[in-house]
């Protein structure tokens, strides 16, 4: 299955994968309103420290621990390969916090989780946050 | 006549049943549960009674689960023998099922010290199940007084659950703090404060001396107490009695390896009923929580349909929020303790011991812990990371470039 990967000498660390990401993922068609004067809550994280800088989003695990440690069984592996959650069955509990070993995984606005569910099913239809990067940092591909 | 039978519908029951089909699509399975309901999330009950989730969703897995895994159930019934040399059990009912592999998959059940005079109490109720919940949901009402005995986790969960839908709640606890099992003393504080400051009252280092009408009781240290509902949430106990009656090998829960096998033949366990070989401080322990039950299971149904996947990488790690305030723990609380941050509304304590990090406590900013979960379960030793950068924060850039590779670069 095609993932998210990171090339790290490429990475300007710029944000734009945030904010693409954001946006892909606010439902919203425009993106100066979606984005302005909104603090985001982007499912990507840059990374920077001592002129590094990469990208990390989930990782989308094929024997994911942040879907076994799920206490009310709203993270999904989908047949396709990705984790998924049905944040209508969330209770914000942060167990797939404690368990995620990249720290991929973070509470929405809503209070209850959000992660990357690599913009499949919003109207990016794929991930907005490697079609905006200038620099091809992050790739997505099959390895 | 079933090639798998499964006592116990919860949690383990579920990975064990995921394990066996992993290997084995075919063969017939039977779980036999006493509690009348599809899976639930058994931690969810709290959060169903303060709204965060309804009886409708609580269901651990697709409506279609059983079916999905050609699964017969029997639910509402008990198993009350195992014949280890017939291979079956009996039920309640009266009937009896026969197995070729056995898996006990039976959690616990809450235990009640002699408590002088609870006869007395009509309105009570322990906190464990769904029936548990919806129970306590019916006995309360805006003008209720709650006495909780058990200022662990179960107690203020269901505290957290009812608060908002009672007049008071007091917790009587014979420990002198809150949480004993997963926090420290500072930890402890902080949860209580902010707890406190919900209106939740605490009695600590106490216990109940005695229940003196339906409404009243006095403490150890002779304080007065009037409540009209109890909830006793004092501590639970393995269900291991199936096994022990067969002369099994049970320690303080059912000694297994880490392929769920038992000492007695064909018959495997795992969850709340089970020992494991807790990593994070080299001991065999019951970890009594939900993803070891999940994980214990499915290494056990892997191994009863003749596959091989050991689960070797258990350990306590816990994520529970009171309101606003959340808390991550994880590992042993042993080597030298690390006070990362400690503020007014965030904790932060780290566990290292023999160049590993060996446990860790975060409340209020929980951000990316699994992070360090992962740096116990992976035993990494802190002088192959930039322990100063991750010590601040979780993150990836404490790791080599390589590492980052590996992690960011490759398919997991
Ligand atoms: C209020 C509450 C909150 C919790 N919160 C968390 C949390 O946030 N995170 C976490 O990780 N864990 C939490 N836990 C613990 C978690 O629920 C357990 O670790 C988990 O449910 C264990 O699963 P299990 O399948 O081993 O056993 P259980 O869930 O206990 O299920 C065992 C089942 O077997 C049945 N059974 C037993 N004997 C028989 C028999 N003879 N015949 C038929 N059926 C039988 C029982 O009735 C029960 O339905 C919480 C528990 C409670 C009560």
């Amino acid at each position: 299955m095609k993932r998210v990967y990171v090339n790290e000498k490429w990475c300007l660390g710029c944000r734009l994968c945030e904010y693409n990401c954001a946006f892909a993922n606010s439902g919203m068609t425009d993106m100066v309103k979606a984005l302005n004067n909104v603090t985001i809550n982007p499912r990507i994280k840059v990374e920077k420290a001592n002129g590094i800088s990469f990208a990390v989003q989930c990782r989308h695990c094929k024997d994911p621990i942040c879907v076994r440690a799920c206490i009310a069984g709203a993270l999904h592996l989908d047949e396709d390969g990705v984790i998924r959650i049905d944040d209508t069955k969330c209770v914000g509990c942060h167990s797939c916090v404690m368990a995620c070993p990249y720290g991929a995984i973070m509470p929405s606005q809503k209070g209850v989780m959000q992660k990357c569910e690599l913009c499949l099913q919003n109207s990016s239809k794929e991930p907005a946050c490697v079609k905006g990067c200038p620099n091809h940092a992050i790739v997505y591909e099959e390895r | 006549m079933s090639d798998y039978v499964i006592i116990g519908n919860s949690i383990a029951a579920i990975g064990t049943i995921e394990g066996i089909r992993k290997v084995d699509t075919t063969g017939t399975i039977t779980v036999i549960g006493n509690e009348n309901h599809f899976v639930y999330g058994r931690p969810l009950i709290s959060y169903m009674l303060m709204g965060k989730t309804t009886l409708e969703k609580m269901n651990y897995r697709d409506l279609s689960f059983y079916d999905d895994n050609k699964v017969e159930t029997i639910l509402g019934v008990e198993v009350t023998a195992i014949d280890k040399d017939k291979k079956q059990v009996a039920l309640s009912n009266g009937s009896t099922v026969s197995y070729k592999k056995l898996m006990l998959a039976t959690g616990s059940r809450p235990f009640l010290p002699p408590m002088k005079g609870i006869e007395l109490v009509e309105k009570k109720t322990s906190f464990m199940t769904i029936d548990d919940a919806l129970k306590l949901d019916s006995m309360i009402n805006s003008e209720s007084n709650v006495l909780v005995v058990g200022a662990g986790l179960i107690g203020l969960k269901c505290v957290e659950g009812i608060l908002s839908k009672v007049k008071s709640i007091t917790v009587i606890d014979l420990a002198n703090r809150v949480l004993p099992s997963i926090l420290d003393e500072k930890g402890s504080d902080l949860v209580k404060a902010s707890l406190e400051k919900k209106g939740v009252k605490f009695i600590l280092g106490e216990s109940i001396a005695e229940f003196t009408s339906a409404a009243t009781a006095t403490t150890t240290q002779g304080k007065e107490l009037s409540f009209d509902t109890l909830v006793t949430a004092v501590g639970v106990r393995p269900n291991t009695q199936l096994f022990q009656a067969i002369g099994g090998q049970v320690n303080r829960g059912i000694v297994v390896d880490t392929l769920g096998k038992t000492s007695i033949e064909d018959i495997y366990a795992g969850g709340d009923c089970a020992e494991c070989f807790d990593i994070s401080c080299d001991t065999q322990r019951i970890v009594a929580i939900l993803p070891n039950a999940y994980f214990q299971g499915r290494a056990a149904g892997i191994s009863m349909a003749g596959g091989e996947e050991p689960f070797d990488q258990a350990m306590p790690m816990n994520s529970i929020g009171f309101f606003d305030l959340h808390i991550i723990t994880a590992g042993s609380y042993i080597g030298d303790k690390d006070i990362v941050l400690d503020d007014e509304n965030n904790y932060k304590v780290l566990f290292t011991k023999d160049n590993k990090l060996v446990g860790f406590i975060m409340i209020g900013d929980v951000q990316r812990a699994g992070i360090y979960t992962s740096l116990i379960r992976n035993k990494t030793p802190l002088d192959s990371i930039d322990y100063t950068l991750v010590r601040e924060h979780p993150q990836l850039m404490a790791f080599t470039l390589k590492d980052r590779q590996e992690k960011l670069g490759r398919s997991h």
